[in-house]
């Protein structure tokens, strides 16, 4: 066992991929020499030498556009984007060709690759660096997103996502990254791209949720208990966006009756969007009080010192707890 | 007289004055007052002492993470003080501190922007400069643009735009050079090679011999020129400009300088960056060579000198307090640009989130 942040998960899972799996390549702007913006990939050129890990020139649409040939002949990248506000110019790369050649090609070429970034606020940062952009891509068919929140899962996630078949897109929760530490399992393993994980067990109200929010809502649930009310609250961590865990949320929903998912993207169009309406096609008959959200407003992320407004605060989801449990139709 | 003395292919480099402010190359000397140099002189010290300030504060968590201009005053000041206010465009990257000042941006502004508050990016009516660009190269684009418009409605105006030496790596580098040049649109379009793109050393960039080259690509006059250098990127700026006003189209001009600082707060240059180098590096600071020139030329003095700093440190001090007294964000700011009228949905978003804060008072600031 080791005790690791989210960072330093990453780095261990990389370096247990390049060991295990001579075709996984790592580059990215600043990726090879000092480790990349974050130190994520940190010694691993030292460890792997520069055809395996290497720093690549400012071109994001060029970064993923060759990772499309290197994964149809053979190789596994895993390309580091430095922001995912910094993600637009692959949007080209992903959407037309990433994420469509098995189908394309009729399974005779594929794409298997793993695209990490940065992502969310909360970090006092300068414009692009604080977007929440999961929906925009979840909504994409053929990629995988996933967005882990502990460095277990962060480990465990990032060697699924090297092992799959389909592209992963891999969001970090910039927030989180050095926030706490975890005792992890030194071996390699894997955990299940399209799993959930039920954070704590309850009965009144299911909060869906990932990613940084998984604390704020642990921290809400914490200020309700210390107000002296007795809610009991099953919280799941999504882990991964595309594919989600239908079945986990319908059957926590179905014996709760109340639903509230909660994320830092934008409101409209959004994985909370989603979520609510599987909800309503599954188990509307179950529902006690309409399904809520605490989501980001629908505007440009503000910059650091209007942030704190858009951010879903511990504050906002302790208040809609109440109000979905103190709902009467 | 410079574009077609000095051919980027064979490395030619265009410098007129060395690093002990001698000026090597008299017939190269562009046409620039004295009094022109002496402001010119100011306003890199000026960027540079605030630059030194907000690293300060920036230390002090009093300031978000900004990008300096420290060694690259040279370059920013002669392209920038050739925008003609009103009428000239600058289309900016992120690393602009000397060349904002220069054309005009109120110091209050950048401060604002680097504490995190959007009401800094807001340009001064009267000056044509696009706000801060943070996704790379992008600006080559809108110059671009801003430059096929002056040509078609006939105003004129000239466009300046700027990226670092990795920024040419990105491919709206070269696609809106080629767009540029097919309309013979009037602008220039710089390339401040401070040798890093954060930690990626500029051989670890491009295997081309400099980055002026890039221009001949797409057909595009360019040139290489020390970027250390006031006179030679002066000259080389106020040539293409006046081509470009001549309706002689778009040229390209690699300032070669070098970054002294980290790339932002955030990095530690000793990491990956080659201590012998950097001192010979430094050895060429512009600050130095345009001091010294201006003193041999009794145009400067120790004196005047330790009565500039003062003046501009209490200037910049003045300003700081103005933004730390004036650095709210209301809760309507941040929903009011995003629509020129707000829709529904949103106003009601609005709504919803003004009686939450004013049900639960937010201090704002950091979680
Ligand atoms: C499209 C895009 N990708 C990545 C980044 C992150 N980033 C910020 S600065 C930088 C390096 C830029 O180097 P260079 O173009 O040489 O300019 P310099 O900072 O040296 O002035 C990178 C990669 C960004 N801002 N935009």
């Amino acid at each position: 066992m080791a005790v690791l942040n989210n960072i330093q998960a990453l780095t261990h899972a990389l370096d247990l991929a390049m060991e295990k799996h001579q075709n996984v390549i790592v580059y990215g702007e600043d990726a090879g020499y000092e480790g990349g913006v974050f130190r994520a990939t940190v010694g691993l050129q030292q460890k792997y030498g520069e055809e395996r890990c290497f720093d690549a020139p400012i071109a994001e649409a060029t970064l993923v556009g060759t990772a499309v040939g290197m994964a149809i002949n053979g190789l596994k990248p895993v390309v580091e984007i430095q922001f995912e506000g910094f993600s637009y110019p692959i949007i080209q790369q992903l959407f037309t060709h990433v994420a469509r050649m098995r189908n394309r090609s009729r399974g005779r070429f594929t794409c298997p690759m793993v695209i990490r970034m940065p992502m969310g606020g909360g970090i006092r940062a300068l414009e692009h660096h604080s977007e929440a952009m999961e929906a925009m891509f979840a909504h994409n068919p053929g990629l995988k997103v996933v967005i882990p929140s502990t460095p277990f899962d962060t480990k465990g996630l990032l060697l699924a996502a090297v092992e799959s078949p389909d592209p992963v897109l891999f969001l970090e929760p910039t927030k989180i990254y050095r926030a706490f530490k975890q005792d992890i399992p030194d071996e390699y393993y894997t955990l299940p791209i399209g799993e959930g994980y039920k954070v704590q067990e309850g009965t009144d109200v299911t909060i869906v949720t990932y990613g940084a929010q998984v604390g704020d809502c642990e921290k809400a649930i914490e200020h309700l208990k210390g107000e002296g009310k007795n809610i009991s609250v099953d919280l799941i961590d999504l882990r991964t966006i595309q594919p989600w865990d239908r079945e986990m949320v319908i059957e926590s929903v179905k014996k709760t009756g109340r639903l509230i998912v909660v994320h830092e993207a934008v409101r409209s169009f959004s994985v909370a969007a989603e979520v609510i309406a599987t909800v309503n096609e599954k188990s509307f008959e179950y529902l006690k009080a309409p399904c809520a959200r605490v989501t980001g407003y629908d505007i440009i992320v503000p910059f650091d010192r209007g942030e704190h407004f858009h951010q879903p605060s511990v504050q906002k989801i302790v208040v809609k707890i109440k109000e979905v449990l103190d709902y009467q139709f | 007289m410079y574009f077609d003395k000095f051919n980027a292919l064979k490395n030619e480099k265009l410098q007129i004055m060395d690093n002990t402010g001698k000026i090597l190359k008299p017939e190269l000397m562009p046409k620039i007052s004295d009094e022109d140099i002496l402001t010119a002189y100011k306003l890199m010290c000026l960027s540079r002492r605030q630059d030194d300030f907000q690293n300060k504060v920036q230390r002090q968590g009093r300031m978000l993470s900004f990008l300096s201009s420290t060694g690259q005053e040279a370059a920013e000041v002669a392209y920038a003080m050739q925008i003609i206010k009103g009428k000239d465009w600058f289309s900016p990257a992120y690393r602009n501190n000397a060349a904002w000042l220069t054309a005009g941006i109120p110091m209050r502004n950048i401060m604002l922007y680097w504490c995190g508050n959007e009401m800094g990016a807001k340009t001064p009516e009267g000056i044509n400069v696009l706000p801060v660009n943070i996704p790379i190269a992008t600006q080559y684009s809108h110059a671009t643009g801003l430059a096929f418009a002056e040509k078609y409605n006939k105003t004129g105006g000239v466009v300046l735009t700027t990226t670092g030496d990795g920024g040419s790596s990105e491919g709206e580098f070269y696609e809106a050079m080629n767009f540029a040049k097919l309309h013979e649109v009037p602008a220039i379009f710089i390339v401040e090679n401070n040798q890093f793109a954060i930690s990626t050393p500029r051989k670890k960039a491009t295997k081309a011999i400099n980055f002026a080259v890039k221009g001949i690509a797409v057909g595009m006059r360019n040139i290489l020129v020390d970027g250390n250098d006031f006179f030679a990127v002066y000259g080389a700026v106020q040539e293409a400009i006046a081509l470009a006003r001549k309706g002689e189209g778009p040229s390209l001009i690699e300032c070669e300088t070098y970054r002294i600082g980290p790339h932002s707060s955030a990095d530690d240059p000793k990491v990956y960056r080659d201590e012998d180098n950097h001192q010979e590096q430094i050895k060429n600071d512009p600050l130095i060579r345009l001091k010294a020139y201006l003193i041999a030329k009794k145009k400067w003095s120790e004196q005047e000198q330790t009565k500039l700093d003062a003046e501009q440190d209490q200037f910049i001090k003045d300003e700081f307090a103005w933004v730390e007294a004036n650095n709210n964000v209301d809760l309507k700011d941040i929903f009011a640009y995003t629509y020129e009228e707000m829709p529904n949905f949103l106003a009601k978003q609005y709504e919803e989130a003004k009686a939450f804060f004013e049900a639960y008072p937010s201090k704002g600031g950091h979680h």
